[in-house]
C-alpha cells in the first residue's frame, strides 16, 4: 500500500505532468458538448436518429491523455454537428408538411387520399390527418371531400382508469 | 470530501458512512471524484412484498420521457461527462441510472431482481448516484480509487490489467473496476453475510446525493 501512495505521478497513467491544465481544459470542453448533446438527443428523439457513440476508445476506464481527450472533444463536436444538420433537414421536412396539411384542411379535395401525421408535422402524439370522401363512395362520386382528424392511440392513463373502474365495478 | 482523505462518520447514522481516498495523481486529474461506503448486515435473497411494492410504484413513476431526458439531469450527466472523460462512451457501456432507465422501459418494469440489488434500484434511480455492491466481508481495509499498479490482475479475469486502468480496491488488491467488472469472489453471492455498498462520486454529483443514496440503500436493507 505504501508503495501504491508513493506512485505520486502521473508516468504510471501514460500521461505529461505539465499538460494538467490543458486537459482539465479538454475535460470542461467535454462536459459542454455532451451537455450540448444530450439537449439535441432529447429534442431529435422520435423525430430523426442522432448518433452520441463515439468510436475507438478504451473499454477500461482510464486516465486519458492529451489526445485522446482532444479526440473525444472533437468526435463529440462532429456529433453535435450531424445532430444538427439532421435536425435542419427534419425540421425542413416538417415545415414543408405542414404547408401540405394547411392545403389540405384548406382544399381536400385538391389532394385526395392524402394522409399527414401528427410525427410528419413534428408533434407527439399519433394521430393522423386524412383526406377522404364523406358517405364512401357516394362522397366519391359527388366529389364531397373532407378531412378526418383521427386522435390516435388512447392514452396509457386512460385505459388504466378504465381498468380501475372495471375493479371497482366487480 | 472527494478526491482526497477523509475521515470519520456523519452525526446520526447507522451504519455510518466510511469515507474512502483516491490516488493524489488521480485525484489532482479528477477534483470531485470520491468514494464512499457502508456495512449492512443482510444476506441476499427475495425481497419482502414491501420493496416489491415500491418498485412497482417506482416503475409507474418511470416514464419513457424521464428517459430521454435522463442526461440533460445534473446527476446522470456528471456521469456521462465522467465516463466520457475516463474512455468509456455512455452509450455502449451504461453510467448504473441510465442502464436501469433502459431496462424498465425494456422489461416494463423494475424487475425485482432480490436483496440487495433491489435496494440499490430504488435508490440509483431515486438519486442517480452510482452505487454498487460487494461481500464486506471479503473486503480488506479502506477502499480507494486509483489506478492498477504494474502486474496486478483482476480475480477471475484473465491477463493482468492494462497500467493505469482505473479501479477500486481495497488495502490488498483491485476489487473491480472502476464502473465496470467486480473481481470474482468479491461480489454479493449465497455465501455474503455483510454488504457493502460502495458509492462513487464524481465532478457535479452533490455530497448530499450521495450521503441520500447510500442512507436509502440502509434504510431499505435495513427494514427488510
Amino acid at each position: 500500500m505504501p508503495a501504491l501512495l508513493e506512485r505520486d505521478t502521473l508516468a504510471g497513467l501514460r500521461t505529461g505532468g505539465d499538460e494538467r491544465l490543458a486537459r482539465a481544459e479538454l475535460r470542461r470542453q467535454i462536459g459542454r458538448l455532451e451537455r450540448e448533446l444530450a439537449g439535441l438527443f432529447g429534442e431529435a428523439f422520435g423525430r430523426v436518429e442522432i448518433g452520441c457513440e463515439i468510436d475507438g476508445l478504451s473499454a477500461e476506464p482510464r486516465v486519458l491523455g492529451l489526445g485522446e481527450l482532444e479526440r473525444v472533444r472533437d468526435d463529440l463536436a462532429t456529433r453535435i454537428g450531424e445532430a444538427r444538420l439532421a435536425l435542419d433537414e427534419r425540421a425542413l421536412v416538417e415545415t414543408r408538411n405542414r404547408e401540405l396539411l394547411r392545403r389540405m384542411l384548406a382544399d381536400p379535395a385538391e389532394l385526395k387520399w392524402v394522409r399527414v401525421s401528427r410525427h410528419d408535422v413534428g408533434e407527439p402524439g399519433c394521430g393522423v390527418w386524412h383526406s377522404r370522401p364523406r358517405f364512401g363512395m357516394l362522397g366519391m362520386l359527388m366529389g364531397w371531400w373532407r378531412v378526418k382528424v383521427s386522435s390516435g392511440c388512447p392514452l396509457s392513463g386512460r385505459l388504466a382508469a378504465v381498468e380501475q373502474e372495471e375493479a371497482q365495478g366487480s | 470530501m472527494a478526491g482526497a482523505e477523509a475521515t470519520g462518520s456523519r452525526v446520526g447514522w447507522d451504519p455510518a458512512p466510511q469515507q474512502g481516498w483516491v490516488a493524489p495523481h488521480v485525484a489532482a486529474e479528477f477534483p470531485g471524484l470520491g468514494i464512499a461506503w457502508i456495512e449492512v448486515d443482510g444476506r441476499p435473497g427475495k425481497s419482502p412484498d414491501p420493496i416489491r411494492r415500491r418498485l412497482r410504484d417506482l416503475s409507474d413513476r418511470f416514464y419513457g420521457a424521464h428517459a430521454i431526458h435522463m442526461r440533460e439531469r445534473p446527476i446522470p450527466w456528471a456521469y456521462r461527462v465522467f465516463f466520457r472523460q475516463i474512455g468509456l462512451d455512455p452509450d455502449r457501456t451504461r453510467t448504473p441510472v441510465e442502464q436501469l432507465a433502459l431496462d424498465r422501459l425494456y422489461y416494463g418494469a423494475f424487475t425485482s431482481q432480490g436483496l440487495p440489488a433491489d435496494a440499490l434500484t430504488i435508490a440509483i434511480v431515486e438519486t442517480g448516484v452510482a452505487l454498487r455492491a460487494f461481500d464486506a466481508d471479503q473486503l480488506e481495509g479502506r477502499l480507494c480509487i486509483r489506478d492498477s499498479a504494474p502486474g496486478e490482475s483482476l480475480a477471475g479475469r484473465p491477463g493482468e490489467l492494462a497500467q493505469g486502468t482505473l479501479t477500486i480496491a481495497d488495502e490488498r488488491a483491485p476489487v473491480g473496476l472502476l464502473f465496470g467488472a467486480t473481481a470474482e469472489g468479491l461480489g454479493v453471492s449465497r455465501e455474503t453475510r455483510r454488504v457493502a455498498i460502495v458509492s462513487v462520486q464524481v465532478k457535479g454529483v452533490p455530497q448530499i446525493a450521495v450521503d441520500e443514496a447510500l442512507w436509502m440503500v440502509a434504510a431499505t436493507l435495513g427494514a427488510s
